[in-house]
């Protein structure tokens, strides 16, 4: 058996198992209570997995299309699956009844997810960016054009739907500010560190011991310096800076940022070759010329590599921010443990998720842009 | 004309350049030719500063380069490196634009300097402009490499071993167009090498430089014939500095005028070298000179073997 195959298997195999043996659905009477578990379409799905299987051992070039295409139909069409059982449950229930996706859904939506991935490694980067933009692109569609309204996660954003807006703004603000500040701050040190040679340790050493201290630890410790500062100086309060807030959660996240900047524009510039940088210093470049014509064209790829790592990072721990009162999409994953609503927390997790995906999918098609020649 | 003027460089405890003087010639090209770490590269590399002398002083046309603007000096100096140094983001046609661009020349001059340039180092496949270095050869890049540091026509061109890492054919093709450009343009070339035929072949004088000292400064003749001590005829090749000699020596100034011979002609621009050559090849002692095509007299072993003239 080829051994490229064997991930198509395994996928195929957790895929089966969670077709017979998981519940796909819930129906509970109202958000917060737990309910009975609905798997309406176990032979329909054991069935897909095994075809799946079955093209994945077979691996002759045409069924890794063949694969890679009924992952695809199958993310898409999962939740669509899903949502119309949804609506035949619901017809006969309470109106306060929800129908949660359950655990057999998730695992298989999560499989299908690998299997496409795992399918795109062969291709091409512009070809991988279409797929996985033309996936959002159809599952916001379908969301928008109301295909799965019958779903709990679907009612709860619908519930949600300001706050949650208003979430993903704060969340997006608190990320994109992160990114701004480490680049402004940590480019300058990492070019500063690595002219320095013998300081680079030193720099990267302390940035490395702050990236150990857990986020919460690290958030928690901020707000009494914060407070602090706030009322040393009452027009920074009247800012809104204080204890809590965007402003002690933004120099946290700046902080876990700066580490990966700092590393990736100090491997940037070591991606410059030596001689190309004796040659500019000799015909003459000032050290602004340098750095605009030879070091920033040759090293910013690595650099823009290292930011999408940030990117993604500093979404995700964004998340935890909402405990000293930054808010953001962590907020709905907190609030949905305190209530004990499931689908509070999804809601929140998923939305991460999403938006961690979508950073990353576009610092993708910025590298696959850079890396083209002109 | 450049002076260095009891110049002195040390790199920690060790003294690199030891109070050294020397004058290079408007229009002269000048090699510096001696074994690794003798300092011959740092000194090329105090004249556009790269390295910062401890005491003396370097002048251009009698300005100290210290007193100067050092990218404006470094601008009006052509350089050209071993590693050739081209930026792998640019096209071929960008790498040679890049003093030009520096001093803000305008489109129109800029493309037709790089044109010149690639006509003059025979850089001619066509599109050659717009492809990038990684595309071109060890040679073609070299090449580049010197059409760059000529590109602002520079009165002074700096070059540290540009031919060192090529073949011996790509490098004697290159060495040739180099010497061509010389003379057709009257460039001062500081040139260091530690190959003593490249020195000899190239440079109207030469400075052996031994421990950051020069050891002899002269013609190539005048290293050959009279070394000053024991370790320049060494290093200019002891016995076999004779074969040096044919190559540094042109067969007009050797032959017998008027005399005739059988066999296949040689050049009188050819080197005594070259006569060897092809008396060994013809397996004759005595062949044809022409002179633009006509015969103009003959040459002999004997001349060869005797000749001190």
């Amino acid at each position: 058996m080829n051994p490229r195959s064997l991930p198509v298997l395994v996928l195929a195999c957790i895929g089966l198992i969670a077709a017979i043996a998981v519940p796909f659905l819930y129906v509970t009477p109202n958000r917060l209570l737990s309910g009975e578990p609905h798997s309406p379409h176990v032979v329909a799905l054991a069935l897909s997995w095994v075809l799946l299987a079955g093209l994945g051992v077979l691996d002759v070039r045409g069924s890794r299309v063949v694969v890679a295409l009924l992952a695809w139909a199958v993310i898409v069409g999962l939740p669509l699956v899903a949502s119309m059982d949804a609506r035949a449950l619901l017809l006969t229930a309470a109106a306060s009844a929800r129908v949660p996706l359950g655990a057999g859904f998730w695992l298989m939506w999560l499989s299908a997810s690998l299997l496409l991935l795992d399918r795109l490694r062969e291709v091409r980067t512009s070809g991988r960016i279409v797929a996985w933009v033309g996936l959002l692109v159809a599952l916001v569609a379908m969301g928008m054009g109301g295909a799965f309204e019958s779903l709990a996660l679907v009612r709860e954003f619908h519930a949600q739907r300001a706050p949650f807006v208003d979430a993903l703004i704060t969340h997006l603000t608190l990320a994109a500010t992160t990114l701004v500040l480490a680049l402004v701050i940590g480019a300058p040190l990492g070019w500063w560190a690595w002219r320095a040679r013998r300081t680079d340790g030193a720099v990267v050493g302390v940035l490395a011991f702050l990236q150990t201290v857990p986020s919460l630890a690290l958030f928690a410790l901020l707000i009494g310096p914060f407070a602090w500062l706030a009322r040393a100086w009452p027009a920074l309060g009247a800012l809104g800076f204080g204890g809590t807030g965007a402003a002690p959660a933004v120099f946290a996240l700046v902080l876990y940022a700066l580490l990966p900047v700092v590393r990736y524009t100090i491997a940037g510039l070591g991606a410059v070759p030596p001689d190309a940088r004796e040659a500019a210093r000799g015909l003459g470049m000032s050290r602004l010329q340098l750095l605009s014509r030879v070091q920033l064209p040759l090293g910013w790829p690595v650099l823009l590599a290292g930011l999408r790592i940030v990117a993604v990072q500093t979404i995700g721990l964004a998340a935890v921010a909402t405990l000293i009162g930054a808010g953001g999409l962590g907020r709905f994953v907190f609030l949905g443990i305190g209530q004990g609503a499931n689908d509070m927390v999804m809601l929140g997790t998923l939305a991460i998720i999403a938006l961690a995906l979508a950073v990353d999918l576009l610092f993708q098609a910025m590298l696959a842009f850079t890396e083209r020649r002109p | 004309m450049i002076e260095f003027d009891h110049v002195h460089k040390r790199f920690g405890e060790h003294v690199v350049i030891d109070d050294l003087s020397l004058r290079v010639e408007d229009g002269e090209f000048f090699v510096l030719v001696g074994p690794s770490g003798s300092g011959k590269s740092t000194l090329l590399r105090t004249v556009n500063r790269l390295v910062h002398i401890d005491a003396g002083s370097v002048r251009i046309d009698g300005t100290d380069v210290a007193t100067q603007d050092v990218e404006t000096l470094r601008r009006g100096i052509g350089y050209a490196i071993q590693s050739v140094g081209l930026f792998p983001h640019r096209t071929v046609g960008e790498n040679i634009a890049t003093v030009p661009r520096l001093l803000g020349w305008s489109r129109a001059d800029i493309d037709a300097r790089v044109q010149e340039l690639l006509v003059l180092l025979k850089l001619d496949e066509p599109g050659i402009a717009d492809r990038y270095p990684d595309t071109l050869s060890g040679g073609q890049q070299q090449r580049v490499g010197v059409a760059r540091a000529l590109a602002a026509r520079p009165r002074i061109v700096l070059m540290d071993e540009p031919f060192g890492a090529l073949d011996p054919v790509t490098r004697e093709s290159l060495q040739a167009s180099l010497k061509s450009i010389q003379r057709d343009t009257a460039t001062t070339i500081l040139f260091v090498t530690h190959d003593m035929d490249e020195a000899f072949g190239l440079g109207h004088r030469v400075a052996l430089m031994l421990d950051g000292t020069v050891a002899q400064v002269g013609t190539p003749l005048e290293l050959i014939r009279h070394p000053v001590n024991e370790r320049v005829r060494e290093f200019v090749g002891g016995s076999r500095a004779r074969l040096r000699e044919l190559a540094v020596r042109r067969v007009r100034d050797s032959m017998r005028q008027g005399e005739v011979a059988d066999g296949d002609a040689v050049e009188g621009g050819a080197s005594l070298q070259d006569a060897l050559g092809a008396m060994l090849t013809q397996g004759r002692d005595r062949l044809p000179v022409h002179e633009g095509g006509q015969p103009a007299g003959a040459i002999l072993l004997a001349d060869l073997v005797a000749s001190r003239g």
